[in-house]
């Protein structure tokens, strides 16, 4: 049950995209095209079902305050969560160098579909800002993190296969001229956004400090129906 | 202007406008919505970016040729998370309120594509001086778009400036709420950022012709 709300609420609630603008960047220049933007995608999702974990490991048994107690009693008293940063980011640097090697190596099929995409990886702020959301989201077990990090990977997948698909009709559509291109993307994207935010009253229940995120998300989402009827009653 | 050339002060004044990081290159977008629903949050993280940008471009055009090109990502990560880390231990310090508003964002600089954009474009083929000019440049061009987006979202969300009630007090009806002026607290939300910047870019190309993508 944990898993299945962790699950739908980083898809959904909480989507990369949508509600953190994490990995914009690729985002925005990689959606021109439905194939390359699925190749991206997946890359993503393969890149932070290894990191999120692995990054989790290193922050409850290293970086913490106390986490070093295991090595002994005297070592309880360190605090090393400011290394944190420098952390996160050489095993994502590292890992994504050492999954590109691994694939070149045992699927050249795979490489020649994802291998363009994994340097641009380390650079995705959605890989990075993944980690330290579990951090700062205090993520309880090694197979939350793990869900933590595949199902915000395919938030993100969702997202830029949406933008893609939208981008490609949109080519035959007569927009403004400078609007075309980035302006019209930036408006559609903020469009999809607003969409999103009515996925906010999709968990209900649950246990206390639950409910009233929700609550607060709910009246978000009330506060933007309201506006739409507005608008529908201006256009009317 | 002694000291700076003329190729040097287009260094400078090019990112400001007609090659702006945000609007033209699309680069470090995340930071520039999610941090822009106030106005002194932009200032700070222009500041923050400003540091990183300025500092990292004179450190990696000064290492240029002694990093092996194969690893030359991870060294670039590696100097930006350092002077992410200071400036993360900074904000902390002496700012820590506004270090909770900006949260993972901060850390988030390291990642931010204007940095590693330059680090590669520019500062790995360029000497310090000049990387230096053009880390400021990119990074004012930066602060530009932050500021605009914090501007109008902050005032017409909450109808505030750094905090400062400029358009009167909405519960006690005195300014322009004494006529029925009501703020829009959908400015404040994620989409709007979006669509504010996308409004910056309508003008801009609209403005500057040559700006125009084909479809």
């Amino acid at each position: 049950m944990e898993h299945l709300e962790l699950f739908f609420k980083a898809i959904f609630i909480d989507n990369m995209v949508f509600a953190t603008f994490l990995g914009m960047c690729s985002y925005l220049a990689v959606s021109k095209k439905v194939s390359t933007a699925v190749g991206l995608g997946a890359a993503v999702i393969f890149v932070m079902a290894i990191t999120v974990p692995l990054n989790w490991l290193l922050d409850t048994y290293i970086l913490k305050d106390g986490a070093l107690a295991w090595l002994g009693p005297e070592y309880a008293a360190y605090d090393l969560s400011f290394l944190s940063f420098i952390m996160f980011i050489a095993t994502i640097a590292t890992m994504v160098q050492l999954v590109e090697i691994i694939v070149e190596k045992f699927s050249p099929a795979l490489y020649n579909s994802l291998g363009i995409f994994l340097p641009l990886i380390a650079v995705n702020c959605a890989i990075l800002g993944g980690s330290l959301f579990m951090q700062s989201r205090e993520i309880q077990s090694l197979g939350l993190a793990f869900n933590y990090g595949v199902s915000s990977g395919i938030g993100w997948f969702l997202a830029i296969l949406a933008i893609a698909a939208i981008r490609e009709k949109i080519r035959y559509s007569n927009i403004p001229a400078p609007l075309r291109g980035l302006g019209i993307t930036f408006i559609i994207t903020g469009l999809m956004a607003i969409g999103f935010m009515s996925f906010g009253g999709m968990l209900t229940g649950g246990d206390e400090e639950e409910a009233t995120e929700q609550t607060v998300q709910v009246e978000v989402t009330k506060e933007a129906i309201d506006l739409a009827n507005n608008e529908k009653e201006i256009i009317e | 202007m002694g000291l700076l050339s003329k190729k040097d002060v287009k260094l400078i004044t090019d990112p400001l406008a007609d090659n702006n990081p945000i609007t033209i290159q699309v680069l470090g977008i995340c930071s520039a919505l999610a941090i822009t629903a106030e106005l002194k949050a932009s200032i700070v993280m222009s500041i923050a970016v400003l540091f990183v940008l300025g500092v990292g471009n004179v450190v990696i055009s000064l290492m240029r040729n002694i990093i092996p090109s194969k690893i030359r990502i991870i060294v670039q990560l590696i100097v930006v998370a350092t002077l992410v880390i200071i400036v993360d231990l900074v904000l902390k310090a002496f700012a820590y309120e506004l270090s909770k508003t900006l949260s993972v964002f901060v850390g988030l600089i390291i990642t931010n594509c204007i940095i590693m954009g330059r680090f590669e474009a520019f500062a790995l083929a360029n000497g310090p001086w000049r990387s230096f000019l053009d880390g400021i440049g990119n990074s004012l061009g930066y602060a530009v778009i932050l500021i605009i987006v914090g501007f109008f979202r902050e005032l017409l969300g909450s109808g505030s400036l750094l905090g400062i009630k400029v358009l009167g007090d909405p519960i006690e009806k005195t300014g322009v709420y004494a006529f029925g002026y009501e703020n829009n607290g959908f400015m404040l939300l994620a989409p709007m950022a979006l669509i504010t910047v996308g409004i910056i870019i309508w003008v801009q190309r609209s403005r500057n012709e040559a700006l125009i993508e084909d479809n």
